[in-house]
């Protein structure tokens, strides 16, 4: 079970002067959830737009291996829907949802790249178009049955409160079967109970086997949930270990946690 | 704001009006004969119309923070309009089918000529409407550039008619589809431009189009045109002018009725949400797994498509293309359609062509004043009504609530 | 060789009122990221405007010099006043709208100008009076370069001079290059960001007025639809240059005005304006940032 299936090494990324990324080293495993954790702008979003190919990185290499596969294939380089492909799926910290298309459709837009009905199809609407269709609507409902926002399916997506509007980010990344979740900060404008709740939900979904890489402020989930934290400053990575290990090293006292640790 | 106030801030703008119109209003001078001409009534025309567009501008304005203010959060989708609402009801939808297709079917036989035509015109620009709605209504790509496609349609009839005798129902696909590959070859290098790039880059390009027709004269036979193309043929038999236009007539109602199917079919799609989402998110869409690039280009194509049929029809209906009717104006024009009508919406655009094409038609006073009115509909839709005039609905979707299913 | 020099001064000339208009879109650009489409309207506005005034002036006997200096002054002040209404009217409400509806809220503004020009006025061409007359000391070199090539440059070098001048050194100059860079910061520091995006519309028209004086004056007729076609071009040299680039936008137009020159004066006549429609296309597929202007990765 611990064989990396993502493996990052040297990765930079370079903003006309500014350097986002310095060299980061990261790994995850099969089965993990890993947190990625540091300061404001320490380059954690930077470094999921990397990842998922929205950004070109400068230097360093990408490498994915699919659960089961003994095989690695490089990201770097490829465009975001490949990597989605790949099995790869992200939430965006400033949420980006399809505000003019209901919920439910905002999850079926997630089965696009699982699914292959194309101009034809559409046109006659054939028995596999049809069956192809009646699952897509099926699998994203009990998605949003998953996420708890099934009641909701026909609401437009802007309508929805802070937190579901979240929950419903992190259905549509579901929808496209990835091995690996990248959440940015989903738990950022929660209240106490959205946060409980949406504790309970990462980790159901890790235990359906999905490996999770979080990006979040909030100490407190991200020490209940974590397997390991890496954490980030300036673009480096200045630490790495398990939750216990993070909370008494002294470098990441410094850098970042200070007294939010005791929390 | 008070009612007082409103009526002070109406006659500054009429006074600012009247200035800034005073030259080109006002004054109308013969460089000639060195005669000048003061039309100081215009001022007050100038005054009036300031000063009722403001009022009516206010009121619009005050009833819109109004209904914003006045909504709750419970606010799902948004208020179908009548039309949908009608649509809806399928006892009421199947009777206004009835009495549509009455009132469709029969209008040749009450009409004269000159009416069919005008309504021939009006069902081509539903369909161009239609077309260009797909790219610029569900897939967020602003086609300045639409018109070059007709013409693509346009003069592939024309040409294939005139050096090889080609007849209309051959040359229909050839002309679509030469279309949709200018529209692909266009459409591969340009379409991962910014949206205002996209749209600047296809009005150039239309406006190449057209400056080729118009000087490459050993292909085009250059802005004279090229005349005496066929009209359509029914299995062989040469129609009366009249005959043909009713042909034609029939024709075009047969070409809205495939177009609204397809394109209602293609908006119900796995193709027509990833339109839609790409429309409204194109980095979101791209990490869900979109390809963007071949999508949109797609919706490139098959706008185009539409309009190269359309062209071919064009070609026939008037036997005669020449480079003029190619114009920037024209892709405004159709833009406008799809605006007016609300971008995305189906009911919406042939309410839009039906609209614009025809009430100039009819209010023959108004004619004159068309293109000045389509520019101000333009300004007006997007200040006071962006979502157009019957405003497109999501479709819902109903499923059984199970409990159990779980992912994949 | 003497052709060559005249295809250059022709090219330069050319682009120098290219510039003029070209600083328009850019600076509007540089400042609230819309393509000014009615532009070019400002333009055929000032030049019909110019053409009125001047008109009356002359029949009413004024001397050559007063008739070009108030055709000139009455050109500036109705086009700034149109720019500037148009701003209000159709983009400042838009401020927040999704990017396309501002640009198609500026395509309407053209069309509408064009039309109520052609409605109020004609849709001939109206033969535009002289206002700059022959030089006798430009008599040697006449046959290369005109007199009103020379009084084009010039005047173009001397607004230029200005603007550098407004936007480098004045307090609205420095507020304009904050807004352009960013506009919420610039809000936050006390800068009125309505106020400047106006004045910025009123900059852009007065320039484009100008070179309407100028260019048909040196052309010598005009019509409703001479703004559709410069406005394009000098779109095209803006973007050529690095949109948002004051620069970069007399630079482009330099380079268009010489492209266009040479291409006409060696290649073809016929094909003067697919130049610069096909260099539009080009640049935009190769090159989107331009000459002058910087690619960025937009934040995500
Ligand atoms: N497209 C871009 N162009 C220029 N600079 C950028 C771009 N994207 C990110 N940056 C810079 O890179 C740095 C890292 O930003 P990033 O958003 O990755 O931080 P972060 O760790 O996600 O912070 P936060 O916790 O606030 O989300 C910042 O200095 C930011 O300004
Ligand atoms: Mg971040």
């Amino acid at each position: 079970m611990n064989s990396p299936i993502l493996k990052i090494s040297g990765l930079t990324m370079d903003f006309g002067g500014i350097r986002a990324l310095n060299r980061l080293e990261l790994d995850v495993n099969a089965g993990e959830i890993v947190a990625l954790i540091g300061p404001n702008g320490a380059g954690k979003t930077t470094f999921f737009n990397c990842l998922t190919g929205i950004y070109k990185p400068t230097a360093g290499e990408i490498m994915l291996t699919p659960p089961g596969s003994s095989k690695s294939i490089s990201l770097k380089g490829l465009k975001p829907n490949h990597v989605t492909e790949k099995g790869l799926a992200r939430t965006f910290q400033n949420i980006r949802l399809f505000s003019q298309m209901t919920v439910l459709e905002n999850v079926m837009i997630g089965r696009h790249c699982r699914t292959k009905a194309f101009i034809l199809g559409a046109i006659f609407r054939n028995a596999a178009t049809r069956k192809e269709e009646k699952q897509i609507v099926e699998s994203s409902a009990a998605i949003l049955e998953k996420v708890g926002l099934a009641d909701q399916a026909n609401e437009f997506a802007k309508n929805l409160s802070y937190g579901a509007q979240r929950r419903l980010e992190i259905a549509r990344a579901l929808a496209t079967e990835p091995f690996l979740l990248l959440l940015d900060e989903p738990a950022a404008g929660m209240n106490p109970q959205e946060t409980h709740e949406l504790d309970r939900l990462i980790r159901e979904i890790s235990k359906d086997g999905q490996s999770i890489l979080l990006i979040e402020h909030d100490m407190k989930l991200v020490m209940s949930l974590s397997d390991r934290i890496f954490v980030m400053d300036y673009g480096k990575k200045i630490a790495q270990g398990k939750p216990s290990e993070i909370r008494a090293n002294p470098a990441v006292i410094k850098a970042y946690l200070g007294e939010d640790v005791d929390a | 704001m008070s009612g007082l106030k409103v009526i002070k801030k109406a006659l500054l703008t009429s006074l600012w009006f009247v200035f800034l119109t005073f030259p080109i209003m006002v004054i109308k001078v013969d460089p000639v004969e060195r005669i000048i001409r003061w039309r100081w009534q215009n001022s007050l025309y100038v005054a009036l119309g300031t000063f009722c567009v403001y009022l009516l501008a206010q009121f619009i304005l005050q009833r819109k923070i109004k209904k914003l203010e006045s909504q709750t959060e419970q606010d799902s989708l948004p208020k179908e309009s009548v039309i949908h609402r009608i649509l809806a009801n399928p006892k009421q939808r199947n009777l206004l089918i009835v009495a549509l297709s009455a009132v469709i079917l029969a209008f040749p036989l009450f009409s004269s000529s000159y009416q069919t035509n005008v309504m021939i015109t009006a069902l081509m620009y539903v369909v161009l409407g239609l077309g260009l709605n797909i790219v610029v209504g569900m897939a967020g790509l602003l086609d300045l550039g639409y018109v070059a496609f007709y013409a693509v349609g346009a003069y592939s009839y024309a040409l294939l008619n005139h050096h090889f005798q080609l007849g209309f129902w051959a040359v229909l696909p050839i002309g679509g589809g030469l279309a949709a590959l200018f529209g692909i070859l266009l459409g591969f290098p340009v379409l991962r431009l910014r949206g205002d790039y996209l749209a600047i880059v296809t009005l150039g390009f239309g406006e190449i189009i057209r400056l080729i027709l118009e000087n490459w004269s050993e292909f085009s036979k250059g802005p004279s045109g090229i005349s005496n193309i066929s009209r359509p043929g029914l299995f062989g038999i040469e129609l009366s002018l009249d005959s043909a236009i009713i042909y034609l007539y029939y024709l075009m109602i047969l070409f809205v009725i495939v177009t609204i199917f397809i394109v209602n079919r293609l908006q119900d799609s796995r193709l027509g949400r990833a339109w839609i989402a790409l429309r409204e998110d194109e980095i979101a869409c791209q990490a869900m797994g979109i390809d963007k690039r071949k999508t949109k280009l797609v919706a490139f194509s098959l706008g185009a498509f539409w309009a190269g049929i359309i062209g071919v029809v064009f070609a026939a209906k008037t036997t005669f293309v020449n480079p003029a009717s190619f114009t920037f104006l024209e892709s405004a024009i159709i833009l406008s359609i799809v605006v007016l009508g609300g971008m995305g919406s189906i009911v919406g655009v042939i309410f839009g062509a039906m609209i614009l094409i025809l009430l100039p038609e009819y209010l023959r006073a108004l004619s004159e004043y068309r293109m000045l009115a389509f520019g101000a509909i333009l300004v007006a839709m997007m200040v006071f009504r962006p979502q157009g005039l019957i405003s497109n609905i999501r479709r819902t979707y109903r499923f059984e609530k199970t409990h159990s299913l779980n992912v994949k | 060789m003497d052709y060559f020099i005249e295809l250059f001064f022709s090219g330069i000339t050319r682009g120098a009122i290219y510039a003029l208009i070209a600083l328009g879109y850019t600076m509007v650009y540089g400042i609230i990221g819309l393509i000014n489409f009615a532009h070019g309207e400002i333009y055929m506005i000032g030049a019909f405007t110019s053409f009125i005034v001047a008109t009356v002036l002359s029949i009413y006997g004024f001397p050559l010099l007063a008739i070009v200096l108030l055709s000139g002054v009455a050109a500036v002040i109705w086009s700034s006043a149109y720019g500037y209404t148009v701003e209000k009217i159709a983009y400042k409400p838009l401020r927040h709208a999704p990017r396309l509806s501002p640009l198609i809220s500026a395509i309407g503004m053209s069309i509408f100008l064009q039309n109520y020009v052609l409605l109020a006025q004609t849709s001939d061409f109206l033969p535009f009076p002289e206002l700059i007359p022959d030089f006798p000391f430009m008599e040697p070199v006449a046959h290369i370069v005109g007199s009103s090539d020379l009084i084009i440059l010039i005047t173009t070098a001397i607004i230029m001079l200005i603007l550098t001048f407004i936007i480098k050194f004045t307090r609205v100059g420095k507020a304009m290059r904050a807004t352009a860079q960013d506009r919420t910061m610039a809000m936050l520091v006390g800068i009125n960001v309505n106020q400047i995006i106006s004045v910025t519309f009123i900059i852009g028209s007065a320039l484009a007025a100008i070179g309407g004086l100028l260019i048909a004056s040196h052309i010598g007729q005009i019509n409703f639809y001479i703004g559709f076609l410069a406005g394009i071009k000098a779109f095209t040299a803006a973007v050529l240059g690095g949109i948002g680039s004051i620069p970069g936008a007399v630079l482009g137009s330099l380079v268009l005005g010489l492209t266009e020159s040479f291409a006409t004066g060696y290649v073809s006549s016929d094909y003067e304006d697919v130049f610069a429609f096909s260099l539009l296309v080009l640049i935009l597929i190769f090159k989107p940032s331009g000459l002058l202007g910087k690619a960025e990765t937009k934040k995500v």
